[in-house]
């Protein structure tokens, strides 16, 4: 009986024990300034979200281990939908993973309240060139002056259309060099009621949407500093009636029946002629039979101030309570290089962020005029975004709905939409 | 007060005769507390435990030694799931608190910024539409209980059976589904409406009918509750006052106002405070059927889902605090207006 309660009580005892010590341990590793080396083999998690980028990331990290054999990568995927809300929980009670994948959205919140760390060392240690990146996404992980991420991948967005509806009006399919104007004449042109036929889709949507027809029209949605909406300008009324006129004419399904149904689902089924879409979508297109050979995309067309698409893209970011800060850096130093992009540009999934290794993508599908999206990061703007990024975009959603709804006049809703965000961002200082 | 929880008790009670494993599911914590039962226990009766004192028999001091232990788990459960919660909320609503932790003590700044929040009290009012029309529900359920209950129908197991599926569906599916249905270009209602040359409409995205289409939906999830509940408590009427009854000449619906309606009117009472507390708690369905993208939204955002925006969304910790309590102190406020409101109405027998 005595020996069995001792037993116990040293059973109940040494986990609290060996927790006393990892927690002096994560002090210690915290105040010093460089990586200390762990002897003994180590295991880091990172964290994604994209199952279908799984066999990739299980390459890479096997390669990375082969390499490294005293660190194992364990990769945990959660769900987009649930990414962040889990990722800010498990941030806040000091258990995010080692290593994990970031967005344009939130990496200024990760930055400024400390729970990313800043990777010049990672970046001098593993001798990575940011030359060999995009230049806006760079910018993207860069806060305060400090590099918060290694970009991963990047999307741009094109215009996807079903040949077999061009075909049937007779209409020439879109050119690299098309305009504004030719869009919206071929939107129209394309529309058919009698068969349900929208020349295009005008969804309330940003990154495949306002956030690039903005900046074709020369204005912005955020300052460069992230501090002053862009909304109450002229050219940002040019770059929302782009669409709005599209829904008011007819030639794109109203905000309702786009609430009902997607619009890339009324695409797909060849309701809708024209859709804007990321890079991200050829993957989806490229696996569906019926769509492989009926639809490709086109660069986005040249609004009055040329021809811009929004650039975006995951960095890889390290926790900045991380108690394996070496053999995170090692991973996010290997993430980085020539190498793992190379196995993520064959898996076809993304377009990788290093330079040189976007041509596995485009070849990986050749039915699609990939090259597009890979030439139009040369005009290419950053994603917005500012430091708490979710409170505006909110405004945003919500008052410009009302807009495309024809609730309020566009003038208007965007003067009120510049009022609401600015209050919003002089709220995040 | 005291009346009504035996009630309660006797009409779960009898739930759990007639449809073994169909446990109403709103009436958990219940299992955990001693059931009186019709002839109460020693355990039952608080009066005979007594102070603990020095007189007390060791018999006594032994029952409340296991009454301790039987309840220790729940409680223990209690406080760290619900109570320590309430009062985290409660310190969190005085603070601005970060994305990741760490707080500032703002004094009673975010309940100022509450009452001055006119999108705030919009989805309030939506909230108060939610109830009405949740409430309408409770009539129907009636009606359904009673047909249910007639002598010598046949099948009774199946259509309660039918009745109660969509309880022990997940909400998040049974919205994805109602979607379909509702959509305005493919849905299976236009369609039928279309087949009787009625043109329907978007349902969930025209800001007429959104709300009263997911409040449907609501409805219908909780219809199969409400139905088990009135149909234990039609069971447990006395035959021979129906006897009486129709000896006098009462018909079937004389019989239904003048004996089960009395007779099971704190079911009735039971059923329409979950039903209010549920219909202000209203999220799932939103949070499924419509979204910020919805030009209906403005129409049909709850209480809840502004609490959702704000805490999770617009990492409005603090803020979102204050929302919640807001919510706890109006559902305690209607909660007891109905259990005074009662007295005059429901019949104990």
């Amino acid at each position: 009986m005595r020996r069995t309660s001792t037993l116990a009580a040293t059973a109940v005892l040494t986990p609290l024990l060996v927790l006393g010590l990892a927690a002096c341990g994560q002090s210690t590793g915290g105040a010093t300034a460089d990586a200390q080396p762990e002897s003994g083999p180590v295991t880091i998690s990172y964290g994604i979200w994209d199952k279908n980028q799984m066999p990739a990331m299980q390459k890479i990290a096997d390669e990375f281990h082969a390499a490294n054999p005293n660190v194992t990568v364990k990769i945990q995927v959660t769900p987009f939908k649930q990414y962040f809300t889990t990722l800010q929980t498990a941030a806040a009670g000091g258990g995010a993973p080692d290593v994990f994948w970031m967005n344009g959205p939130n990496v200024k919140l990760y930055a400024a309240n400390q729970q990313l760390l800043p990777l010049d060392q990672t970046i001098s240690r593993a001798k990575l060139d940011l030359a060999k990146y995009p230049e806006a996404l760079v910018d993207l992980y860069t806060y305060d002056g400090k590099r918060y991420g290694i970009p991963k991948d990047f999307d741009t967005i094109g215009v996807w259309y079903n040949k077999g509806l061009f075909d049937a009006k007779k209409l020439a399919y879109p050119k690299d060099d098309w305009t504004w104007a030719d869009f919206q004449s071929a939107a129209r042109a394309l529309t058919d009621k009698t068969k349900g036929v929208y020349g295009a889709a005008a969804p309330v949507e940003d990154q495949a949407g306002f956030y690039d027809t903005i900046p074709s029209a020369g204005g912005q949605v955020i300052d460069a500093a992230g501090t002053k909406s862009g909304f109450d300008s002229p050219e940002a009324l040019q770059g929302i009636e782009f669409w709005t006129s599209l829904v008011k004419d007819g030639a794109s399904p109203t905000v309702q029946q786009m609430t009902d149904t997607s619009p890339g689902d009324m695409f797909k089924a060849g309701k809708v002629a024209m859709y804007w879409n990321g890079s991200w979508a050829a993957v989806e297109y490229n696996g569906v039979p019926e769509l492989k050979d009926a639809v490709n995309v086109a660069p986005v067309p040249a609004g009055p101030k040329g021809q811009v698409s929004v650039i975006h893209g995951l960095g890889n970011v390290i926790y900045a309570k991380t108690k394996h800060q070496d053999a995170a850096q090692k991973f996010v130093g290997f993430l980085g290089g020539e190498r793992a992009a190379q196995i993520q540009a064959d898996a076809g999934a993304v377009i990788p962020a290093y330079e040189g290794t976007q041509e596995a993508w485009v070849k990986a599908m050749p039915q699609f005029n990939l090259k597009a999206y890979v030439d139009e990061v040369a005009t290419a703007v950053p994603y917005p975004a500012s430091k708490n990024t979710k409170a505006w975009t909110t405004l945003q959603t919500d008052l410009l709905t009302k807009v495309w709804n024809g609730e309020v006049d566009a003038a208007t809703g965007l003067k009120d939409l510049a009022t609401q965000m600015n209050a919003a961002l002089a709220k995040e200082k | 007060m005291a009346g009504v929880l035996t009630d309660r008790e006797q009409a779960s009670g009898s739930v759990g005769a007639t449809a073994p494993g169909g446990a109403p599911s709103g009436s958990g914590s219940r299992g955990d507390t001693p059931a009186p039962g019709r002839r109460p226990g020693r355990l039952g009766r608080p009066g005979r435990l007594g102070r603990p004192g020095r007189g007390m028999s060791r018999m006594r001091r032994n029952d409340l030694f296991w009454a301790a232990v039987f309840i220790l788990p729940t409680l223990l459960g209690l406080v760290v799931f619900y109570l320590w919660p309430v009062v985290r909320t409660l310190l969190i609503s005085f603070t601005e608190t970060g994305p990741f932790g760490g707080s500032e003590f703002v004094g009673l700044a975010n309940y100022r910024e509450l009452f001055g929040d006119a999108r705030l009290w919009g989805t309030m009012l939506n909230t108060l539409k939610f109830t009405v029309v949740a409430l309408l529900g409770i009539p129907v359920a009636l009606v359904i209980a009673a047909l249910l209950s007639t002598e010598g129908l046949r099948g009774v197991r199946i259509y309660r059976a039918l009745y109660f599926l969509p309880v022990v569906t997940m909400p998040a599916a049974v919205g994805l589904i109602w979607r379909t249905l509702y959509n305005g270009d493919v849905g299976v209602i236009n369609a039928l409406l279309g087949l009787v040359g009625i043109e329907g409409t978007n349902w969930l995205s025209n800001p007429a009918t959104a709300l009263y289409a997911i409040a449907a939906v609501g409805i219908w999830l909780s219809l199969g509750t409400q139905i088990v509940i009135f149909l234990a408590a039609i069971q447990g009427v006395p035959k021979d006052l129906y006897e009486a009854a129709a000896l006098d000449g009462a018909g079937r619906i004389r019989q239904f106002w003048s004996i089960t309606l009395p007779q099971i009117s704190p079911s009735v009472f039971f059923i329409s405070v979950l039903a209010v507390i549920g219909a202000l708690q209203t999220f799932d369905l939103i949070f499924v059927m419509t979204g910020p993208t919805n030009p209906a939204y403005p129409q049909t955002e709850t209480i809840v889902a502004q609490f959702y925006q704000r805490g999770f969304v617009e990492n409005q910790q603090g803020y979102a605090a204050a929302i919640a309590l807001v919510i706890l102190v109006v559902i305690v406020a209607v909660t007891a207006l109905q259990f005074r409101l009662q007295k005059k109405w429901v019949h104990y027998v």
